[in-house]
């Protein structure tokens, strides 16, 4: 299910931390520890984040030589912003129908005073 | 006045999501609008492509009402929930609960009409179960922040010049 999907994808970037990750990681690759030096927190709490940001599909983890990599998955964090946007201009939209709406029904009231309700 | 500039989102407490949108016309005018289900029909279709087949609304404290809406592609999406408070024209309280939820639980939706020289504030409160799902729906984006930072990182990805400054968070 799409929704599951997005469902996870939001809750893995409900929280502060994993949010400062994933904007590190949109200007490129990083190490674990690359990751966690911003944060006060332990390596093994970054760790933490990492995996349920993996979880989420939202980064993956990559090996080159003996060093780990993290880097983004794009195509989730494009769904989100898709998503995200979407959101809002659905809101916007019915709430525009409404205005229609309420004109309308301003117009009939005018016509027929005692309109039953 | 731009009615449509008057619409916000935003977080207030823990636990809550606040809607408000002005509309021309009186309260009761929007308060029908709202609840009488042909009326409802009309306007809460959500994005291009969908229908509301199904409308009912039961408006009584203790009532039920449940709502189905079809896409062309015949894809289907369900919600409903029970009332708990009406003031004709003033408040309504319902609970909220999507038949396949991505927040976990239900919400308490509290809708309030303010009318004032012709025009109609709608304050709709959405209270989540927890901090938790408050905050999954929050960085879906509803926020405007949150959701114009989502557009930028978009752009960025969709770009193939290595992304600097891209700021997730609100």
């Amino acid at each position: 299910m799409v929704v599951d999907y997005l469902g996870a994808t939001f809750a893995a970037l409900s929280d502060p931390t994993r949010r400062s990750i994933v904007d590190r990681l949109t200007s490129g690759p990083a190490t674990v520890n690359e990751l966690a030096a911003p944060f006060s927190i332990s390596q093994q709490a970054v760790s933490k984040h990492l995996a349920y940001l993996e979880s989420a599909c939202l980064i993956e983890r990559r090996r080159a030589g003996r060093q780990n990599f993290c880097a983004l998955r794009p195509d989730a964090i494009r769904e989100v912003a898709k998503w995200a946007e979407g959101y809002r201009q659905v809101w916007e939209k019915n709430f525009h129908r409404l205005d229609v709406l309420l004109e309308e029904m301003k117009k009939q009231k005018q016509h027929k005073p005692k309109l039953k309700r | 006045m731009n009615y449509s500039q008057t619409f916000k989102i935003e977080p207030a407490g823990e636990r809550e999501i606040v809607m408000t949108r002005v509309f021309n016309a009186s309260a009761d005018l929007v308060f029908d609008a709202l609840t009488d289900p042909k009326l409802v029909k009309r306007w809460l279709l959500g994005p291009p492509g969908w229908s509301m087949p199904v409308c009912e609304i039961d408006l009584k404290v203790g009532g039920k009402y449940r709502y189905v809406w079809r896409n062309e592609d015949g894809r289907e999406m369900a919600m409903g929930g029970t009332y708990r408070e009406i003031v004709r024209h003033d408040r309504i309280v319902n609970t909220e609960k999507f038949d396949e939820a991505w927040y976990p639980g239900e919400a308490l939706i509290t809708t309030t009409l303010v009318e004032k020289d012709g025009d109609t504030t709608l304050t709709q409160t959405m209270l989540m179960v927890s901090r938790q799902a408050r905050d999954e729906v929050l960085k879906s984006g509803m926020e405007t922040g949150v959701s114009v930072s989502y557009d930028r990182l978009d752009e960025v990805l969709k770009s193939s010049a290595p992304p600097n400054q891209i700021k997730i968070h609100s």
